[in-house]
């Protein structure tokens, strides 16, 4: 599939799959067009041209149905500043049509494993940012959804943290949810199953971390990125 | 439906604990009601009048004394010569030069007639005619006096001529007194602002702030996501009015002639037109600046065309037509003949009928321009 926006070739007919309870990460500098093509997958936006199926359904026809059944977190932080964390849980999970009762049972559990029943009852916008992020992955597959949409969750996250992150991605994938992330952490990308490399809006690479090593002859994930990343001809924004 | 419940749960925790919302509500009608009537009063007084006297006679001075108890004039000087009294204008001490010609008194007296010149300085046109009216009426006034008193005397039954006293009467507004015309004018403009700035500004917030993308990306349907916004702000527009209602009778006396249910009638309908263009404006602008510019310019016009200052009739025709196209104007009408009319629901349909359709198209283009995807 393609999207442009006048002569700019944001995507550039890019092709892959994403296998099922898989953690697929996507990556590419600044500019490469992995946010747009996150959103075109989401439903937030329509491709120029191609094709591309979430779940199922159709990214031209079937918008509505892919929301039903995917979560998403946005570079920007998408929570209820002026709300507490249990009533951001209730609001997102009522759009989603889950009930009362079973909100509030999974809302209490949840904000349990995360360790935050004392700040239940606090507003969303007092807690520091690596909290934040975990309230808004937690509340983004709240819904129990097939695929989850993670868009450079971890930015400015400290490492410890970003390691408690992880571990929370693995949980949702051993429960079944597919997990697709983009990131700018090399490490990171050495935790998914599979890697593809977005440069100039096209799909330079698509394999798993360990052969994506061999074949650009690197130890790291770093190395493997810095070759495809040179070639770019955008400049970064 | 549930949905929509949770969707209006979390728009009240929000807006319950936003104070300054809070106190928008609450302080604005308040303050704004018991401030403005009293400076936005159209009832022109403290007219200053340079009183130039070339006859200096009782007559004159008798005049000048009319004038002065009249309670619309402030004697500012005494020029001695025309060119003097127009210094005093140009320097903005006097609105009015009125001047008494030498032989005013020996004139009335001998021919029954004198010609007096009036000057008006006309760059604040409002106080210049007004001052320039009243002023002629005083001279009335006094000349009618005068007739009498010249005339009387003489006895004689051929020379007395019949005349027509016109007296006036102001319907629905007796002593003519400008909070009654313009309290529930201001009240309008109350709703109009809050109703109008809130709305343009909520989803704008939300375009801010990111979490409209969390939102569009939920299987929340449109008409859920609107009227999710709609309905708390229509609230809150009730809740305003009904401040502003009971302001207006406690502080002015002024208790709706017609029935409450028509007004609240109304109110609700125009509550929902305004939200309807506020959205709309939410949906076109990507920031709260941009949103708060494009509600003030709208606002502006709305509010300036209304009639709540000048007369609607009194406009060229095509200023008429975009008067009748804002909805703001229907309602400052039907609550000014509610309220001081007492005009039924049966006199206002037409206006009803406007509103409808204002609430309808400004609505269905909120929703209908609202995208989740772009």
């Amino acid at each position: 599939m393609s999207k442009h926006f006048g002569d700019f070739k944001a995507v550039d007919r890019i092709t892959f799959d994403v296998n099922e309870g898989e953690i697929f990460g996507f990556l590419g500098a600044n500019g490469a067009g992995k946010t747009t093509a996150m959103r075109i997958l989401c439903g937030l936006s329509f491709p120029t041209s191609g094709q591309a199926k979430v779940a199922g359904y159709d990214v031209y026809r079937q918008q509505e149905k892919i929301k039903k059944h995917i979560g998403y977190m946005s570079q920007k932080f998408s929570l209820y500043d002026n709300l507490t964390i249990l009533e951001n849980i209730e609001f997102y999970g009522g759009i989603y049509g889950i009930s009362r009762g079973e909100i509030r049972q999974r809302g209490d559990a949840l904000v349990k494993t995360l360790g935050l029943d004392k700040e239940a009852k606090k507003l969303v916008g007092s807690l520091p940012l690596g909290w934040k992020q975990k309230l808004a992955f937690s509340v983004a597959i709240f819904h129990r959804p097939r695929i989850v949409f993670l868009d450079e969750p971890t930015g400015g996250v400290d490492p410890i943290t970003r390691r408690q992150f992880w571990d929370m991605i693995y949980q949702a994938a051993n429960e079944g949810i597919t997990v697709f992330v983009t990131t700018h952490y090399m490490d990171e990308a050495e935790y998914c199953n599979r890697v593809t490399v977005m440069v100039d809006g096209r799909v330079e690479a698509l394999d798993t971390p360990a052969r994506l090593k061999r074949q650009f002859q690197s130890d790291s994930m770093d190395g493997v990125f810095y070759q495809l990343a040179r070639k770019a001809k955008r400049t970064s924004d | 439906m549930k949905v929509l419940l949770f969707i209006l749960q979390k728009e009240f925790r929000q807006i319950f604990r936003d104070r300054i919302i809070l106190a928008m509500m609450t302080f604005v009608p308040i303050v704004q009601l018991s401030i403005l009537p009293f400076a936005a009063n159209f009832d022109i007084k403290n007219i200053n009048l340079a009183y130039l006297d070339h006859d200096r006679s009782p007559y004159s001075e008798k005049l000048m004394h009319k004038i002065a108890s009249s309670g619309y004039f402030e004697l500012v000087g005494y020029p001695f010569s025309y060119r003097e009294g127009l210094n005093q204008i140009e320097r903005g001490e006097a609105d009015l030069i009125l001047e008494i010609p030498a032989g005013f008194e020996r004139n009335l007296i001998r021919e029954g007639k004198q010609k007096v010149n009036i000057a008006v300085d006309a760059i604040n046109g409002t106080k210049s005619a007004l001052g320039g009216g009243y002023l002629t009426s005083v001279l009335a006034d006094f000349n009618a006096n005068l007739v009498m008193n010249i005339q009387s005397p003489v006895g004689a039954a051929g020379t007395r001529v019949a005349r027509i006293e016109i007296a006036g009467m102001s319907w629905f507004n007796p002593r003519e007194e400008y909070k009654y015309y313009m309290v529930p004018g201001i009240l309008v403009l109350l709703l109009t602002l809050i109703g109008g700035f809130m709305s343009a500004l909520n989803i704008v917030r939300e375009k801010e702030i990111g979490t409209i993308e969390q939102i569009n990306v939920t299987p929340i349907k449109k008409w859920q996501f609107i009227l999710g916004k709609l309905v708390p702000f229509w609230i809150v527009g009730i809740i305003v009015f009904t401040i502003g209602l009971t302001v207006q009778y406690l502080v002015y006396g002024i208790f709706p002639q017609g029935s409450l249910f028509t007004l609240y009638l109304f109110a609700g309908i125009y509550l929902i037109a305004l939200l309807g263009f506020g959205l709309l404006i939410s949906t076109v602008s990507n920031s709260q600046l941009q949103a708060m510019f494009v509600a003030f310019f709208f606002v502006m016009i709305f509010i300036l065309m209304s009639g709540f200052f000048t007369s609607i009739d009194s406009m060229p025709g095509w200023a008429r037509q975009m008067s009748y196209l804002t909805p703001v104007t229907h309602f400052i009408h039907v609550v000014r003949l509610i309220v001081l009319k007492g005009s039924g629901l049966e006199h206002v349909l037409k206006e009803l009928g406007y509103l409808i359709v204002f609430a309808i198209v400004l609505n269905g283009l909120a929703i209908w321009n609202y995208r989740k995807t772009s």
